[in-house]
């Protein structure tokens, strides 16, 4: 009994090293299934994209295409117009990231950095106001679009986009810890308040503005409720509200389908990829700092 | 002294004009509409109305006692309510999980593994919820092929009551745990490793660890990200429209979709508008209880 516990107090180390070899195993083994099981609808999604057609229906499921082809794009693109969707949204999410980063960044910079009459009251309604769900003002939204004659108009559907009370609070944030020095040098210099904007402020916000325009880029382009309420028009329709009509007509198309789908989210995961650290530490400390 | 003089009173006009773009925007597309929503759900407006104002009439509390006694109104909120209960759970549950595996001190190629797990946050709901009808497909779909060898199945998941909502929670957990992941791997970061000293000192194992040091350390994050994803929950209505239209039998039929298909579809807009109040007043619930709780001291 006695010679077994010495014994194992001689092998802890070589125990403790053996664990800690296994718990690695064990970590990475959980996380490579969890990232398969993450990726593998997203893979496939690429793979019957690109599959003759009739292969992604078959019993037993198949994994990869037999005969790769281009041909579901060359249809999206020639004969469905998706390009014309495509087109579309690129607009729509483009303009409204460009509008709103601008006027949340002045609105931001200004509640962060100057005084006028009733600010914090305004900022104090603000914050209460972000409980308040989008979908609520949603139909007397319509309603005024359309007594404006603006039901079935880009203008119509970027309208709620072109500020937001979150992306004011974003930058009035980071706006609080420009240094007064920097601002006061630039007034001494003689710049306008405008200049000074420009040219002081906005390179200090840099990566806080990057933030803000991807999150607005990704959440514009993958907005569904609004653009399907106010484009009915199917010339002016979003990409993913022309896929989901799509759905409609060619739901035994499953390549099809399925390359209407890529074409669809290839753009947010392209910019996701590229510019992914301000987008992760965007969200990470928006929220855990507040 | 003059120019000091300017520089204090600058503030006040260009604070003002910079502001205003931004505040007028919010003012005249959110605060106006939702204003307008409050006294939208006070009336009978419906297609007659979209025709002509004339048709219009109040109906003070009409709309929210008929929303009362609508079956399909009550089927909706059973619906949701089914749908937020069992996917917050599992959702945080799996983000905790992933998020505790990629801050274990000996994981390799975090900012990979990060990444893959995050990747569905980004994508487009509808994009994917096209991909999942088809996953879901009693045929030929993959899910059931990943089940068979476990003996499981056929499931006809979308197409049969009891298995649309299940499969909803399925597509919607896969798509949205990245989110929460990121934001507890930031909680669990700002955890002072003194306190694991600490603990390692008084011998306690990775267990203890876990259940003594990190869990009540994030529990403000927890918190945070529950109301946040409760909030979320609520607001089902992408997945359902693209997969299942609400059915089969009106099971997968959530609040904001009957709220489309009144507003939208039938032009009910002042019933629609109830609906939407209605939802509202349910979103509030999560962050008011928490407020409630952190009153009495539950919440640190």
């Amino acid at each position: 009994m006695r010679a077994g516990v010495a014994a194992a107090g001689a092998a802890a180390p070589r125990v403790r090293a053996l664990r800690r070899r296994l718990a690695i195993a064990l970590v990475h083994a959980a996380l490579v299934a969890a990232t398969i099981l993450t990726l593998l609808p997203l893979l496939w999604m690429v793979s019957a994209s690109l599959m003759p057609a009739g292969e992604a229906s078959m019993v037993p499921p198949r994994w990869l295409p037999s005969a790769p082809t281009l041909e579901h794009y060359r249809a999206l693109f020639a004969r469905l117009d998706l390009a014309r969707a495509f087109a579309n949204s690129l607009g729509i999410a483009v303009a409204t990231t460009v509008v709103s980063v601008t006027l949340n960044g002045l609105a931001g910079y200004a509640f962060a950095r100057f005084r006028f009459p009733g600010r914090d009251r305004i900022f104090a309604i603000l914050l209460l106001a972000l409980v308040i769900p989008g979908q609520l003002g949603m139909l007397p939204l319509f309603l005024m679009l359309r007594g404006l004659g603006l039901v079935n108009t880009y203008l119509g559907v970027v309208v709620p986009g072109l500020a937001s009370i979150f992306g004011i609070f974003l930058v009035r944030q980071y706006a609080l810890g420009i240094p007064q020095s920097l601002l006061d040098a630039a007034r001494v210099d003689g710049a306008g308040e405008l200049r000074i904007f420009w040219s002081v402020v906005v390179p200090l916000c840099r990566p806080v503005l990057v933030t803000l325009a991807l999150f607005t880029f990704m959440g514009t382009w993958n907005d569904f409720l609004w653009p399907l309420v106010v484009l009915s028009d199917s010339r002016l329709q979003t990409l993913p509200v022309a896929l989901a009509n799509l759905l409609g007509e060619h739901v035994q198309d499953t390549e099809l389908m399925m390359a209407g789908a890529v074409l669809t989210v290839l753009p947010v995961v392209v910019v996701f990829l590229a510019l992914q650290r301000s987008y992760i530490e965007g969200i990470a400390s928006g929220s855990v700092k507040q | 002294m003059r120019r000091g003089g300017r520089l204090a009173t600058a503030g006040a006009a260009p604070g003002l004009l910079f502001a205003a773009p931004a505040l007028a925007a919010i003012a005249l597309f959110f605060f106006v509409p939702v204003a307008a929503a409050i006294a939208l759900s006070g009336t009978d407006f419906d297609i007659y109305a979209v025709a002509s104002r004339a048709n219009l009439r109040s109906v003070g509390l009409g709309n929210y006692y008929r929303l009362a006694g609508d079956p399909l109104f009550r089927t909706a909120v059973r619906n949701t309510l089914y749908f937020v209960v069992v996917a917050a759970p599992l959702s945080i549950a799996a983000s905790l999980g992933a998020a505790l595996l990629l801050s274990a001190s000996l994981t390799r190629w975090k900012p990979a593994f990060r990444a893959a797990l995050f990747l569905p946050v980004v994508t487009t709901l509808v994009a994917v919820a096209v991909v999942w009808r088809y996953a879901f497909h009693p045929r030929i779909g993959l899910l059931n092929a990943l089940l068979a060898p476990l003996g499981i199945g056929p499931i006809d998941w979308l197409g049969e009551p009891r298995f649309a909502m299940p499969a909803i929670v399925i597509m919607t957990v896969w798509k949205n745990f990245g989110f929460n992941m990121v934001i507890l791997i930031a909680g669990l970061q700002s955890i002072p490793e003194r306190l694991y000293e600490a603990a390692r000192v008084d011998g306690a194992r990775a267990r203890a660890r876990l259940l003594h040091v990190t869990l009540p350390m994030l529990r403000p994050t927890l918190v945070f990200v529950t109301v946040m994803t409760l909030i979320g929950d609520l607001q089902l209505f992408a997945e359902p429209y693209v997969m299942t239209q609400g059915g089969p039998a009106h099971a997968t039929l959530s609040v904001v979709l009957l709220m489309y298909l009144e507003g939208f579809r039938w032009w009910n807009m002042g019933y629609a508008a109830a609906i939407a109040f209605a939802l509202f007043l349910a979103m509030l619930v999560p962050s008011l209880v928490v407020r409630a709780m952190g009153a009495r001291g539950e919440v640190a």
